[in-house]
């Protein structure tokens, strides 16, 4: 089959590779249908997680059609059209049963490396490194999903492939930063990040009782889609002083939630990007937390700062003065698919979530490296590809 | 700061047990005698394998014999013959047992988690330096591991030893020890206690073992220990993903990009397989 290789820092290579096949007894083999790019793809791409190996295949928010299945998997059969979590979660271990599915014990045949990194490991992620698993992702033609019972989910009738297939990734990212912001209704709620993630994150805000979505951005079409699609009020931060315009904007009390739609990549017209660059570039930092300072120095007193936005090491210079002083609480992790993905799909199909807009660029596997530079741009909201 | 560690067994308040020094863990080959067996080991059993016919292979089995008494400083020949040929008083100095510990949750009522156990048989299905494990009888095993190291397989060939079980509290604890004349004096406890809040089962696991006795032995065993520990850890972690969803969590045999990976023909799951999984995790 034909895969979408990475080999090595901004290399990506469209090749031959073996089909997949069933290993294990609770695996199944989809036929991608689509299978879209993602801002974390650009840590990877961008070598700042390092344990990427050449000739891995990359990719994980996809959905495609069900064509073998394992002698374990009880609740797919041939021919489901399905959309996957990109995260992959056993069920069985205390942590999916609880539904707190990202920390799954089970997923990460590699636990030993995060375990050396981050004390504990979390679950596996297709095409998302090797500290995360090594599992072979979805930018191909065929791929292996295990555990399939627990991370497919049979699209509705009638709702379109071009919608289901952000509710792999996308979506559950986005309703889970605003559910872990616990915004309760009338609440003000500024997101940091427009991209696919931000967008959902602020339909979701509005979904779970938001009054107002104060969205910050510098790109101006993802700010027009915030503004038009999602309905937020929008922020150009290469104009703007934002922590100026979220205290006037809320009559001086501040966002009551603030959610980090962006992670350790972020950018900034100020000197602390110069900073965090400069920290990066010599190895003394591996992220630049540029949108989480923000965020806490915008949060009101006593607020909630959701992080789901990707970090991956160590930052500096987190006032952490401020958030203690002002009693904030802090939310984050890798998204729940599981817990949230059934749920989504029902408001896709009633016309109370639109994700199928973020669909810009449709383009065949062999146009991999130009989707990626295209996103990469920020050209485009998201690059999909359709393998076949 | 390392040598200032508190062993873990003591925290746990567990593996009071100690290995004998029988064995590999006895020194009863001069040292000039060692040199000079493990070089010349290793030139035979490369000449050996370089021949690659039943005489080769004969070779190469000798040689490898001759490395392993040079590593070891313990000649199983000396043994039977009576013949000490190391420093007069080297003949009571064994080494000092290297400690192993790891501990994990499995989402199992322990009853089920230490019947899994119990039936040793079933250990090689996620100890993968394990090839085989025999009950002889309710207390007494015989186990056989396998070696990661592709060349030190075949210089070495298995390494085997018989295991007796020295205390065995049902759905509690096992205490195990390697009987005289192991290739590695082991020792070990298991123990199984149910984790608050109906949790499951917590597995603690304490495993010493004595190096082959001497400098040459400890050297090389230092350089095997992280290696030895990491996979006792992906052992244990594998008993968890077996127990707790039936199956060993793998990507071996998925496709990449690599050209190496790509055998035609190759099956996903042989042998083969869970040989370089080990190796990979062997490696760190």
């Amino acid at each position: 089959m034909k895969a979408l290789c990475y080999n090595g820092v901004g290399d990506l290579r469209t090749e031959r590779v073996p089909d997949p096949t069933i290993i294990n007894p609770k695996d199944a083999i989809l036929r991608v249908i689509l299978s879209s790019v993602c801002g974390s793809d650009l840590h990877l791409l961008n070598g700042y997680v390092p344990t990427m190996r050449e000739g891995d295949i990359i990719g994980h928010e996809f959905m495609g059609e069900v064509i073998e299945i394992g002698s374990e998997v009880k609740n797919l059969k041939k021919g489901d059209r399905v959309v996957v979590c990109s995260i992959l979660g056993c069920g069985e271990c205390q942590y999916c049963q609880s539904t707190q599915w990202s920390l799954c014990d089970n997923s990460n045949p590699h636990a030993w490396i995060p375990e050396k990194a981050y004390g504990y490991s979390p679950a596996g992620i297709f095409g998302y490194s090797h500290a995360f698993g090594g599992y072979a992702g979805s930018h191909a033609d065929y791929i292996r999903v295990p555990y399939a019972d627990r991370g497919c989910f049979v699209i509705p009738e009638g709702l379109p492939d071009e919608a289901a297939v952000f509710a792999s990734d996308a979506l559950p990212t986005g309703f889970m930063a605003a559910d872990l912001a616990d915004i309760q209704p009338g609440n003000v709620v500024a997101i940091w990040g427009c991209g696919g993630v931000g967008q959902m994150a602020i339909q979701s805000a509005f979904l779970l009782g938001a009054s107002r979505v104060i969205a910050i951005d510098r790109e101006p079409d993802r700010l027009r889609m915030a503004k038009e699609i999602s309905g937020a009020e929008v922020l150009d931060f290469s104009k703007v002083d934002v922590q100026e315009a979220l205290r006037e904007m809320t009559g001086g009390r501040g966002p009551d939630r603030c959610i980090d739609c962006v992670g350790m990549e972020a950018v900034s017209e100020g000197l602390d990007y110069y900073y965090d660059k400069t920290k990066q570039f010599v190895r003394l930092e591996s992220d630049r937390p540029i949108v989480l300072r923000e965020a806490i120095m915008a949060c009101r007193k006593g607020g909630t700062v959701s992080i789901i936005g990707v970090y991956g090491g160590l930052v500096d210079s987190i006032p952490m003065g401020a958030a203690m002083n002002k009693a904030l609480t802090f939310r984050m992790g890798q998204q729940h698919g599981q817990r949230y993905i059934p749920r989504l799909l029902e408001h896709l199909q009633k016309g109370e979530l639109n994700s199928s807009f973020m669909l810009t660029h449709k383009m065949s596997l062999d146009q991999g490296m130009a989707g990626y530079d295209l996103f990469n741009k920020k050209e485009t909201m998201r690059v999909v590809f359709a393998p076949q | 700061m390392a040598n200032k560690k508190q062993p873990v067994s003591s925290l746990l308040g567990m593996g009071p047990i100690e290995p004998d020094t029988s064995g590999s863990s006895r020194i009863n080959v001069d040292n000039t005698e060692r040199i000079w067996s493990a070089a010349g080991g290793a030139l035979l059993a490369t000449y050996g394998l370089r021949r690659g016919s039943l005489g080769g292979l004969l070779l190469a089995t000798l040689g490898g014999f001759m490395v392993y008494r040079g590593a070891s400083g313990y000649c199983p020949m000396n043994k039977a013959l009576g013949r000490n040929t190391a420093e007069p008083k080297s003949d009571d100095k064994a080494m000092d047992s290297i400690e192993i510990a790891k501990s994990l949750t499995i989402n199992k009522p322990r009853k089920e988690v230490y019947a899994y156990w119990r039936q040793l048989e079933n250990l090689p299905q996620f100890m993968f330096h394990l090839s085989e494990v025999q009950q002889l009888d309710n207390k007494r095993s015989h186990w056989v591991a396998k070696l990661s190291d592709g060349l030190l397989a075949k210089t070495l060939g298995t390494v085997e030893w018989d295991a007796e079980i020295l205390e065995e509290v049902k759905n509690e604890r096992l205490v195990w020890k390697s009987v005289a004349d192991a290739r590695i004096d082991n020792a070990g406890e298991v123990r199984f206690v149910d984790a608050p809040n109906g949790q499951g089962t917590e597995v603690h696991a304490v495993i010493k073992y004595r190096p082959p006795a001497g400098q040459l032995g400890g050297a090389i065993m230092k350089l095997f220990n992280p290696a030895f520990e990491e996979m006792i850890k992906q052992d244990l972690r594998r008993f968890k993903q077996l127990l707790e969803t039936g199956e060993i969590t793998t990507i071996e045999g998925q496709p990449s990009g690599r050209k190496s990976e790509q055998q035609p023909g190759k099956k996903p799951i042989s042998e083969q397989a869970k040989v370089d999984e080990k190796h990979e995790s062997a490696m760190l």
